[in-house]
């Protein structure tokens, strides 16, 4: 119950790592059954159809709610600790934007018991995603279920750039703010301007799919290529939405465990703002073979060539900060130092995707399938299990064991390349991507069955994390304030896990790595802004959870309007929206509730605190 | 200009030899990397330069990283707080400046490359015009100036110019022939795309749709065949001409016309809803996945392949759209006859 109703910004930090958790955990066990699928040709394991759900539903679970939720989870663990503040900016929006997220995602993930999942990709391209070519509900879980979890991530982004813009600790000017919370600000400064359009494009093609409009119905003068431009000029962002966070955790790991000041800071801020801007500039370049024209295909390469430019940068910057330093191997730094070759990899075949008239022969392979893992499983989900690892002792209080958390590493790189390396070749020898089989004396058997056997040693390597943060569960909480030792930023001031409030006093921030530069100035630690005093908190309360439950319900009320049910009385509740009134009158009865009562809020009082207080 | 000219010119090595390692890959009918035409040539030559400065750029972070690693890990006992650099301008401004050099390298015959693979062959007077429509899951070409349309074997004469036209009927899809060229869409009328290439050698190249389009899209297979000039003048002659070869026995003509021709077409007969069936005794595959050359292991001979299909068309391409001949009201024993007309039904 106390999950149900926290506006904690530790707890829902937790909450959305469970959540990505399971959502991670399908969508590997879907990615497991397609390699399973291809692991010879022609092979009958899974059939056609069921290939194709799985494919979408692989890709679309896990760049929209697998990984996004664990991005989240950390934002929400270490944001407000490392900015010095005691909450985010909007703590009931926070546990709002957790339920509409998961229930978005629940919603989407029961089309595989109601009749059938999504089975146009990912992308849903126009015309294969119409009512007309994907006959089953499963498109209208994809929109619908999409369109709620986007709201949840539209409003987390929009309260962590209200939080970094307002609730930063005295002294913390933005050139003095901690990588992290730079990428955290600029990755929601670009789901507000990404998701929007994503959200207009699920709305057009639920009224083409339920309502019989005709956006992208050709013959009735709609467009299939502007679904493709909508998609990306969302889709294409959202990429930079998910590596930028890893960015900025690999950007704190690594001066920590080499006990250095990351090397350029400022030209590491900056060249993060201009990904960002780039990565508005280019979405075409998902489309070099749709037939923009050559002026179009031009101009769309070189701008997506020149991210090289910038990525480069932070590239060497890394490399330059463990320079002179003092490298130590911990698990989270091997994630880290295991990220940059294995995302320069990545980078690098982007640079040759660039190019168009090559790109004609790379696009929908096998060579794309190898990039964007490399990208985003190399890359982000390196990245994540770094900054997991990192900040776990301060999230739950508890170290994970270093040993298994080594173990985990070898398995899962080694799987990794060994999974993905190989798909450079298949593509480059001819096989497209999203085929359910292939035919056998394309030379493509051997290769394939190498990938397999990678996707499995992954699995081992989750297995192994999860064994991991089991076994450690049952230990004592016993961390100290800064468990690595090295420790430079705020976070690592306060008690692991931190005190609802987090910090007794406001410290006061001196210079960039303001803990590091109090430690070397020999103190033990942050200068307080402020005398201790009274502190506010804010309510818990169960309203962002029944808001969602009803948006949940008009949902799937609305998704099934127009079916004809065997039972008159179904038939009856749906058909006449009922279902759907029922599930906003849930949500807006919430909303009012929340504006006619004044919830003030609560305080600790000085006295409470030094009761609770040894440090 | 002159500096980026020497670092061009000092790839090259690099880049023969990546070339050479490459040539290993993959089949001559079918792989990007063994290029058998000027289209795929001017792809590949851009993924050589590309791959060879990426393999540079890779060198030596990987070089660095290693470096670094070894060299700055902490021992123990140390102690003493290592120096704390901001950063280094020059530096920075070095690697800012030479990965401009290198995408400059890149982009500028990227650039041409791509204005090169937008010419327009469509008003070329020796090119030959071939639309292509692709369908679930199967490929259309019309040969417009001859008035011929075919189907899953596209018939080229060597060497020429071929201007495409491509469009779709239903969703979109995309066609790809690895060793000749890049892929290009098939988008509904009114966005229409055009592209050309040419085959210089004489031989059968595998096609492939590259955009998902439903259950079998990984099977939506077809060949390019290139041959001479005047074989290429004779195919065009025999399907031209308009006397449709039909079942020598009656009966089971007209089962074919009733339960057959009523999508289908042969020479004069019938309809182009589904694959055009004149010659297809002469096909290099069924349905395009299921190859006629029994000569090889994973061929069959095309009698063969034709009952495969006739028997059960939705355990060979899940979701096609042919219905089962059975359902038509064809007895097995129907359905082998039609089987061996049509392996029989070859183009002189
Ligand atoms: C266990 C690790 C993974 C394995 C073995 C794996 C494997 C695959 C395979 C075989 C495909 C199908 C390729 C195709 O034919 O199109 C695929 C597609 C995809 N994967 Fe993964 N994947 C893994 C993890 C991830 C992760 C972590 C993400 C993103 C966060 C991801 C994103 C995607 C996307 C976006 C697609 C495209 C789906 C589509 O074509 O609609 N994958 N993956
Ligand atoms: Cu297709």
């Amino acid at each position: 119950m106390d999950w149900l109703t926290t506006v904690d910004h530790k707890k829902i930090a937790i909450l959305y790592l469970w959540a990505g958790g399971l959502f991670f955990g399908i969508g590997g066990i879907e990615a497991l059954l397609i390699r399973w699928q291809l692991i010879k040709p022609m092979n009958n394991f899974l059939d056609a159809q069921t290939f194709n759900e799985l494919i979408t539903m692989h890709g679309t679970t896990m760049i929209f709610l697998g990984v996004m939720p664990v991005i989240f989870a950390l934002m929400n663990a270490v944001i407000p600790l490392q900015i010095g503040a005691r909450d985010v900016a909007f703590p009931f929006l926070n546990a709002l934007g957790f339920w509409t997220f998961l229930f978005g995602g629940i919603l989407l993930n029961l089309s595989w018991v109601m009749g059938g999942a999504p089975d146009a990709g990912w992308t849903a391209y126009t015309p294969l995603s119409t009512s007309t070519y994907s006959t089953t509900h499963g498109v209208d879980f994809y929109t619908i279920g999409l369109q709620i979890a986007g709201l949840g991530t539209l409003i987390g982004g929009i309260n962590f750039l209200a939080t970094i813009i307002t609730m930063r600790a005295p002294g913390m000017t933005y050139m003095r703010m901690p990588m992290f919370a730079w990428t955290t600000f600029i990755t929601s400064a670009i789901i507000l301007f990404a998701f929007p359009a994503i959200t207009v494009g699920l709305v057009l093609l639920t009224f083409d799919r339920i309502l019989g409009a005709n956006f992208f119905e050709v013959g009735a003068g709609g467009s299939p290529v502007l679904w493709q431009h909508i998609f990306w000029i969302f889709g294409h962002p959202e990429v930079y939405i998910l590596i930028l966070p890893a960015f900025g955790i690999i950007s704190e790991v690594i001066p920590t465990f080499s006990r250095k000041r990351l090397f350029g800071y400022s030209s590491m801020v900056f060249a993060t703002i201009l990904i960002a801007f780039l990565g508005f500039m280019v979405w075409a370049h998902h489309m070099f073979t749709t037939g923009l024209g050559p002026v179009a295909n031009a101009l769309f390469s070189v701008s997506t060539m020149l991210i090289a430019v910038p990525t480069g940068i932070k590239i060497f910057n890394w490399l330059f900060t463990m320079w002179g330093g003092q490298v130590r191997f911990t698990t989270p730094n091997l994630f880290a130092v295991g990220f940059i070759p294995t995302f320069t990899m990545g980078g690098v075949t982007g640079v040759m995707l660039a190019s168009a008239p090559a790109d004609f022969q790379f696009h929908d392979t096998y060579f794309v399938v190898a990039h964007f893992h490399y990208v985003i499983v190399g890359g982000l989900v390196l990245g994540l299990f770094a900054g997991l690892h990192y900040w776990w002792p301060k999230m739950f209080g508890r170290m994970l064991s270093e040993k298994l958390g080594k173990w985990t590493f070898w398995t899962f790189i080694i799987g990794f390349h060994l999974t993905f390396f190989v798909q450079h070749f298949l593509g480059l020898m001819g096989m497209q991507r999203r085929v359910f089989t292939y035919l056998p004396n394309q030379q493509f058997d051997f290769l394939n069955l190498v990938s397999t056997i990678g996707a499995g040693l992954m699995g081992v390597g989750m297995i192994i994390f999860l064994v991991n943060i089991l076994l450690t569960s049952r230990k004592p909480a016993d961390a100290s304030n800064d468990p690595w030792e090295d420790g430079r930023t705020l976070e690592w001031t306060i008690p692991s896990p931190p005190p609802e409030y987090n910090f007794k006093q406001t410290p006061l921030i001196r210079g960039i790595d303001a803990f590091w530069k109090e430690k070397v100035a020999g103190n033990k630690g942050m200068t307080p802004a402020e005398p201790v005093g009274s502190i506010h908190m804010p309510s818990a309360t169960i309203l962002p959870f029944t808001m969602s439950i009803g948006i949940f319900i008009a949902g799937l009320g609305f998704m099934f309007s127009r079916d004809e049910f065997g039972n008159a009385f179904m038939s009856f509740l749906f058909n006449n929206y009922i279902v759907t009134a029922i599930g906003l009158i849930i949500t807006f009865g919430s909303m009012l509730m929340r504006s006619l009562y004044d919830d003030h809020g609560w305080h600790i009082e000085p006295e409470e605190l030094e009761g609770s207080e040894r440090t | 200009m002159m500096k980026t000219w020497q670092a061009v010119k000092r790839l090259l090595p690099m880049t023969a030899m990546f070339g050479l390692f490459l040539a290993g890959c993959g089949r001559e009918d079918l792989s990007v990397l063994r290029p058998q035409g000027p289209a795929a040539d001017r792809s590949y030559g851009l993924m050589e330069l590309s791959i060879s400065i990426m393999i540079v750029v890779l060198l030596i972070v990987f070089t660095i990283a290693a470096y670094v690693l070894i060299r700055f890990r902490r021992r123990p006992g140390q102690n003493e707080i290592p120096e704390q650099v901001e950063g280094s301008i020059k530096l920075e401004i070095l690697w800012t400046v030479i990965p401009l050099i290198l995408v400059v390298v890149l982009a500028v015959p990227t650039v041409k490359a791509v204005f090169a693979a937008g010419d327009d062959h469509s008003n070329d007077k020796n090119a030959i015009k071939v639309k292509v429509t692709g369908h679930q899951y199967w490929w259309e070409f019309e040969y417009t100036d001859y008035k011929v349309t075919t189907a899953q074997d596209l018939i080229i004469p060597v060497g020429k110019d071929i201007a495409f036209e491509l469009e779709t009927k239903d969703v979109l899809h995309s066609f790809w022939v690895p060793s000749l060229s890049g892929k290009i869409d098939t988008n509904p009328a009114g966005t229409i795309n055009r592209f050309s290439f040419s085959a210089p050698n004489e031989g059968v190249y595998r096609g492939k749709c590259a955009e998902l389009c439903g259950p079998s899209h990984g099977l939506m297979e077809f060949k390019v065949k290139s041959v001479s000039e005047q074989e290429f003048q004779k195919w065009i002659d025999s399907m031209k001409t308009p006397v449709a070869v039909l079942p020598e026995d009656p009966a089971l003509a007209e089962k074919f016309k009733a339960a057959c021709l009523t999508c289908h077409a042969v020479g004069d007969q019938g309809i182009n809803n589904a694959p055009n069936l004149t010659g297809i005794g002469s096909r290099e595959s069924i349905a395009g996945i299921l190859l006629n050359d029994d000569t090889r292991e994973d061929g069959a001979p095309i009698e063969e392949n034709l009952k495969t299909w006739l028997h059960d068309p939705q355990s060979v391409k899940p979701g096609n759209l042919m219905p089962n001949p059975k359902d038509l009201g064809l007895s097995d024993a129907e359905i082998d006859g039609i089987a061996e007309y049509l392996a029989n039904y070859k183009l002189d």
